[in-house]
């Protein structure tokens, strides 16, 4: 019997992304506490080369490698190059607010790096054992990430809600793996598709193991009624953990939703489907009426969150190639938008203030009209008025939505995003038509500045050329071998 | 004889404790670890049932990950346990409600 060495091509972004890791690992001792620039450079550097490797380095076309439990394919390709960016951006962003508040250590950018090395696991995932290893890798640098601020109070106690919670949605989204692996015989995704397209197949056993699936997606995912973590988390961690937790790992999570239930789940989409809309429509209603609520920016922006979530579930549970195509561009569409949201609360707070309540944006056209403006993209985008990008991820929705007759969907996404304009808007008043008490200018970096007035004026750019990245969403949801 | 319906039974009413003590316990945090911790080993319990009767190995694969997992797991909840213990001195899943909104 002899060994065949597997196919090391298709997975050269994350193994250049670990090695990247050990560098820094290594690199970071010998630091000293005033040039951790480094650490942020070299950090850069190394998602650099694996986002080189995950765009072009490649061929074209899917590739299974690791006895069928890897893919590398198109839907891969374009999470990785996104999540790699947003990595990149939350890091710079992450720099300035880190060392004003001396949490500026190498084991946040490991930690970081460590986390996109699973998400990008989890994307490229193409058996229930990889995507579980995936997912774990990002929740523990996650988990660790939240409690990173040992004085704080408020962190340990949101890191702890997040792990407790995280890990029960890794037990029940095992258990379903469980049970969907003794009806079928396998871990692959494909053969599990294969093995329950056949006549009689779909037993109570297989229904059950769906529905746990779903219970841990929607965990991972934040959708209502499994969104308590959510605020909390978004909440009680600081602002730049926060930061990273609100981006790049939905990118992952929305791979876990297109690997399991499509690839894996196909067959028995008539079970999950009205599953995931009741699921999309709860997290609408909720997410966007407790949101008024809140004083905390983080906060509502947490319940924001869960109002866009659901926007992406009841698109990816019409089924069709246009629901997942608009459930795809709405998900790095959001993604871009929460990574410019978070940044301005990061820019605006300073050593010893945190500027976490939307008064603290008061009279903020006053101290820079440049960045009143950046948050106005970024608010005006999130409401979805054109021709900021956000209209067009929930027109693609509401279209998809229609196309297969569920308008009463359409119409609750469309009545509760006019509720969700209520709060976005607030913070436009405070920032526009009060005056702060202190109306000093603001004090970032330059390449703060940079990074968030090109994430904002993405959200223009994107808008107004929304054609691109919408055709390559639909070519690899296309392309896609069901 | 003891068939797959009696490992599944036990599996299952393992699970079925662990997501009750989850949600009865309202005390001790390390209580919460503990059930969790039986979680998983309901799942592996069920993944070893199915690999001995469908006579595939990849079951019994997948329990060594989820063992060497669940161990990072626990180090993992108890550094985050330690941290929460020193800074506010109580770990009573009570006192966990210092965030409203």
């Amino acid at each position: 019997m002899s060994f065949i060495a597997p196919q090391f091509a298709p997975a050269l972004p994350e193994i250049a992304l670990a090695i990247g890791i050990c560098v820094v690992l290594l690199a970071d001792l010998f630091v000293s506490e005033q040039r951790k620039s480094i650490t942020l450079w070299l950090s850069l550097a190394t998602l650099t080369v694996a986002a080189w490797f995950a765009g072009g380095a490649l061929p074209e076309g899917s590739q299974l490698t690791f006895s069928g439990s890897y893919v590398a394919d198109g839907l891969a390709r374009v999470l990785k190059l996104f999540t790699l960016l947003l990595v990149g951006v939350v890091f710079v962003y992450s720099f300035g607010y880190l060392k004003d508040r001396a949490l500026l250590k190498g084991e946040y950018y490991l930690l970081g790096l460590f986390a996109t090395l699973g998400m990008l696991v989890m994307i490229s995932a193409h058996s229930m054992l990889t995507m579980y290893l995936g997912l774990e890798l990002m929740s523990l640098a996650l988990y660790a990430m939240v409690a990173f601020d040992r004085e704080s109070p408020v962190a340990a106690e949101a890191a702890m809600k997040y792990f407790v919670l995280g890990a029960i949605a890794s037990g029940v989204l095992l258990f379903g793996m469980s049970l969907i692996y003794g009806a079928t015989a396998t871990l692959q995704l494909d053969q599990i598709a294969a093995a329950l397209a056949g006549e009689g197949s779909v037993t109570p056993a297989v229904l059950l193991g769906t529905a746990f699936i779903m219970v841990g997606i929607a965990f991972k995912f934040g959708a209502v009624p499994f969104h308590n973590w959510v605020p909390d988390l978004y909440h009680g961690a600081p602002t730049s953990v926060t930061l990273f937790v609100g981006t790049a790992p939905k990118l992952a999570a929305f791979a876990m939703l297109t690997r399991l239930l499509l690839t894996a789940l196909e067959p028995v989409v008539e079970v999950w489907a009205p599953m995931l809309t009741g699921l999309g429509v709860l997290s609408l209603i909720l997410g966007n009426v407790i949101a008024i609520a809140q004083s905390n920016i983080k906060r509502m922006l947490a319940y924001s969150t869960i109002g866009h979530v659901g926007f992406i579930l009841i698109a990816f549970a019409t089924g069709t190639a246009a629901g997942q195509q608009a459930a795809l561009f709405y998900t790095i569409v959001y993604a871009i938008m929460a990574a410019a949201a978070f940044g301005t609360v990061i820019l605006l707070s300073k050593r010893g203030y945190e500027a976490e309540n939307i008064a603290d944006f008061r009279g903020l056209n006053e101290r820079s009209p440049w960045f009143a403006v950046m948050m106005l993209f970024v608010m005006v985008s999130m409401i979805g008025i054109p021709p900021f990008v956000g209209f067009f991820a929930k027109l693609n929705v509401l279209v998809a939505l229609i196309n297969v007759e569920q308008t009463w969907i359409a119409v609750v996404a469309v009545l509760f995003s006019v509720v969700g304009a209520f709060y976005y808007l607030r913070v436009l008043r405070y920032m526009y038509f009060e005056t702060s008490d202190t109306v000093e200018p603001l004090v970032a970096p330059i390449n703060i500045r940079l990074v968030l007035s090109a994430n904002a004026l993405a959200m223009l750019l994107l808008g107004v050329f929304s054609e691109p990245l919408l055709a390559w969403c639909g070519a690899v949801i296309g392309s896609q071998a069901f | 004889m003891l068939t797959l319906t009696h490992y599944l039974m036990l599996s299952g009413a393992l699970f079925a404790i662990a997501v009750a003590g989850i949600f009865i316990n309202r005390k001790n945090m390390i209580l919460l670890l503990m059930c969790i911790e039986l979680m998983l080993l309901a799942v592996n319990f069920n993944f070893i049932a199915f690999s001995r009767f469908l006579d595939d190995t990849a079951g019994q694969v997948f329990v060594f990950f989820i063992l060497t997992v669940a161990a990072a797991e626990a180090a993992i909840g108890l550094a985050i346990l330690v941290v929460l213990f020193r800074t506010r001195s109580s770990i009573n899943v009570k006192d966990m409600n210092s965030m409203k909104g």
